[in-house]
């Protein structure tokens, strides 16, 4: 006879068949069912945050670093909209998550019932999709379905809402899952059009100053294997956004560095002089664009996404692409390995001289923009310096969002993908620190460093305690400028240096009493001669969370800087010069 | 620069919970118009049938197929303006009618091809179907008369060629 089981059983069981081994959630009225359910099963681990917004950073992370689909589980109400922040953050980088919300039960839908919120509308927005399960038996296929529209085509959080009369242990249902998914109104596309490829084989050959522009895609779709072979077989400069820095090695000498508003001068000067942009993987975001009807004037650009409405959305793509990056990529490779036909040699050798020369005009490591740390001034941008050094450049980097995140992007550099995880689409302060918690559950060896700031940090400062709970030896490094420094930035630039709310009047609160008050070790740096010592006895640590709170110049921007309304090469290289 | 241009789009999916307020959540969301929707479900009861007006320039109708294509539970999308096709719209209106005036309307409804489907001692509702246009057309003619009420089901439309918008 077929086994009875719950509807909160049912979930757990679907759960476990769809491969999920780890939950981050919080509990309360409308998933207790659900609780207690996960009390009486073994497979599944669950972590219980501090706040939702946690829960979801933690499995967003868990899922760039493993590739796999992250899992929240919340309560209706507050919890469901709690979490909205970070399904935000997943949907703009294209994360797979499933969140599973409690919903209160089903009669009392609609009725302004106690910690009710209408979580598939509040969440329409910023989810690939939603379900509602209205039914135990319905269960395991939204499950299996939910997780097959997370991870496939563009990925993205979905939405499972269940009220709580759905998952009641006294209903027992037989428990069924699907063998196969199908659905008939999705159908992610498998390759790309051969006829297209061969158009943008066509201008590959023709291009005299081509540039590789990689995104976030080729992180998601697992290409960088291919787009690394790619770069090598034609030799051209590469360049990434800020979702795709590691898929080419930070070192490697085509990498020209990040594009975009706080991209190299490099990246940028060679993106408005091409005549050939080979995105792979990007969309063609706001911040790196700069003003759109300036973009790459003699740019022929050739566009491979997995989603088409990426395409020609903010720019126009001459040679639009629509398919999985790995499966492109690999046959653009073959295309040229089949071949001796190469782009004009000596057009390139040019173009990479002149390459050369702007990185020896203005590279960040070439040419510094900043004046060398000395004493009681601590760079920044030195400290993202000696980080690389002190962790061999092998840490995996989460970072929140202003001044701190740009240092980081910029100059730690990156040689494998899923080493580096921010968020860099919704931009949300607080994803540090929850973030590298879930790197950690999903690694439990690697070395996880947050990259944050004094501001970012105190948005998600309490799951300082998840990460006692669960041992999480999480070394954190408080860039700590003493102010909302890259809002300071802007006011510095844009609006004469007026202040408005950007400064906490020595409201911080000492990080080192509050890291030691969570049982963790706290340490305050305040000198550039004891950085790397400090540094290094911090990550000696292994076992333990180390919260280092750094004191560095309240008055560094971060440079190049692009001016608004410009093109590509309008830049400010620092305080005083622009292109 | 390309023009704005009334465009007719016709949407097949699946006649699911939630699907409609996906579709007009899409166009706010995205800053697109909606001129007239209208939805209901097709012979097969799995999947309804969408049509909705908007206007717009070739851009942004390239992004507006494509999202609405993005959608999950959408089938397929079709622009049917882009080719040859049949736009219907049905129209009913009551009109303050006394005197003269009941005259007048019938025979403005008889040039309309309208039929009248309502009367009372003082009013005439008023059936008219054809393309927008024309019912504007015929709400203009009324211009002297006090309308009382226009209820509009937003247009309708199919495309001239054997080629279906099925599954
Ligand atoms: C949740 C959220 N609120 C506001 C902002 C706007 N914002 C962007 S950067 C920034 C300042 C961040 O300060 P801090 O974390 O100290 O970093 P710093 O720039 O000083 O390195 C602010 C307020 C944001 N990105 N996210
Ligand atoms: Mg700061």
């Amino acid at each position: 006879m077929a086994e009875m089981l719950s509807g909160g059983d049912i979930l757990l069981k679907a759960l476990k068949d769809t491969g999920v081994e780890m939950i981050f959630g919080y509990p309360g009225g409308s998933a207790l069912h659900i609780y207690d359910a996960i009390f009486r099963q073994k497979d599944i681990k669950h972590i219980l945050v501090r706040h939702e917004q946690g829960a979801t950073h933690a499995a967003d992370a868990y899922s760039r670093v493993t590739g796999e689909v992250g899992t929240v589980l919340v309560t209706s109400g507050p919890g469901a909209t709690n979490a909205v922040t970070g399904i935000a953050t997943a949907y703009m980088d294209s994360i797979p998550m499933v969140v599973i919300s409690g919903q209160v039960m089903s009669h009392l839908i609609g009725a302004d019932a106690f910690q009710e919120t209408d979580m598939i509308g509040v969440s329409r927005p910023v989810v690939k999709h939603s379900f509602m399960a209205k039914s135990p038996e319905e269960i395991p296929e939204i499950i299996a379905k939910a997780y097959y529209l997370a991870r496939t085509g563009r990925p993205g959080p979905v939405v499972v809402d269940i009220p709580k009369d759905v998952t009641a242990p006294h209903i027992k249902v037989v428990y069924k899952y699907p063998e196969k998914i199908e659905m008939r109104s999705y159908q992610p596309v498998k390759r790309g059009h051969a006829g297209q490829i061969k158009k943008a084989i066509k201008a590959i050959l023709q291009a005299k100053r081509p540039v590789l522009y990689v995104g976030g895609g080729a992180v998601l779709g697992n290409a960088s294997e291919q787009v690394r072979e790619l770069a090598e077989i034609l030799n051209f400069p590469v360049t990434n956004t800020l979702m795709g820095l590691g898929v080419i090695p930070g070192e490697d000498p085509r990498n020209m560095g990040m594009l975009g508003m706080h991209g190299t001068y490099e990246a940028n000067m060679a993106m408005h002089h091409a005549d050939l942009i080979l995105c792979l993987g990007a969309r063609f975001d706001d911040r790196t664009t700069n003003a759109t009807a300036k973009y790459c004037p003699d740019a022929t650009i050739v566009h491979v996404d997995i989603d088409p409405t990426s395409i020609s959305k903010n720019v126009n793509a001459h040679i639009p692409i629509v398919g999985p990056l790995d499966s492109v990529a690999r046959e653009m490779v073959n295309v040229f390995k089949a071949t001796e036909k190469r782009p004009d040699t000596d057009a390139l050798e040019q173009w990479w001289e002149q390459c050369h020369n702007w990185r020896a005009q203005h590279g960040l490591f070439t040419h510094p923009n900043h004046e060398p740390s000395k004493g009681s001034m601590i760079k920044p941008q030195d400290v993202i310096k000696m980080l690389y050094k002190v962790t061999n450049g092998d840490a995996i980097i989460t970072s929140d969002v202003g001044q701190h995140q740009m240092f980081a992007a910029q100059y730690y550099h990156f040689n494998r993908p899923r080493q580096w995880l921010n968020s860099g689409g919704l931009g949300t302060m607080g994803y540090g620190l929850p973030a590298a918690m879930g790197a950690q559950f999903a690694d439990r060896d690697a070395t996880v460093a947050c990259v944050t700031g004094e501001g970012s940090i105190q948005m998600c400062i309490q799951e300082l305690s998840t990460c006692t709970q669960y041992h999480l030896p999480l070394k954190i490094i408080n860039v700590n400028n003493q102010a909302l420094g890259m809002v300071k930035q802007w006011q510095d630039m844009q609006y004469e240096g007026r202040y408005s709310e950007s400064l906490y009047e020595e409201s911080l609160p000492d990080f080192v009493k509050l890291a030691e008050a969570y049982g963790h070790v706290g340490m305050k740096i305040t000198k550039w001669e004891e950085l790397e010592e400090k540094m290094r006895e911090a990550f000696a640590m292994t076992d333990r969370l180390v919260f280092m709170d750094i004191q560095v110049d309240p008055m560094e921007h971060v440079y190049p800087m692009q001016i608004a309304m410009g093109s590509m090469r309008d830049m400010w290289v620092n305080k005083t010069e622009r292109t | 620069m390309t023009i704005e241009q009334k465009r007719i789009i016709s949407v097949l999916m699946e006649n699911a919970p939630g699907g409609l307020s996906r579709v007009v959540g899409l166009f706010s969301q995205r800053g697109y118009n909606i001129d007239s929707l209208n939805v209901a479900p097709t012979n097969d009861t799995s999947l309804s049938r969408l049509t909705l007006t908007t206007r717009c320039d070739d851009l942004v109708i390239e992004q507006v197929t494509k999202q609405l294509n993005k959608l999950i539970d959408v089938v397929k999308v079709q622009d049917i303006t882009e080719g040859s096709h049949i736009e219907r719209e049905l129209m009913m209106i009551k009109v303050r009618t006394r005197g003269d005036e009941r005259s007048e309307v019938k025979r403005c409804a008889d040039i309309f091809r309208g039929q009248i489907i309502d009367v009372g001692p003082n009013y005439y509702t008023v059936l008219v179907e054809g393309d927008a246009a024309k019912l504007d057309a015929f709400i203009e003619a009324l211009a002297e008369m006090r309308v009382l009420e226009v209820v509009r089901s937003g247009v309708c439309g199919i495309a001239r060629s054997d080629k279906a918008l099925t599954l």
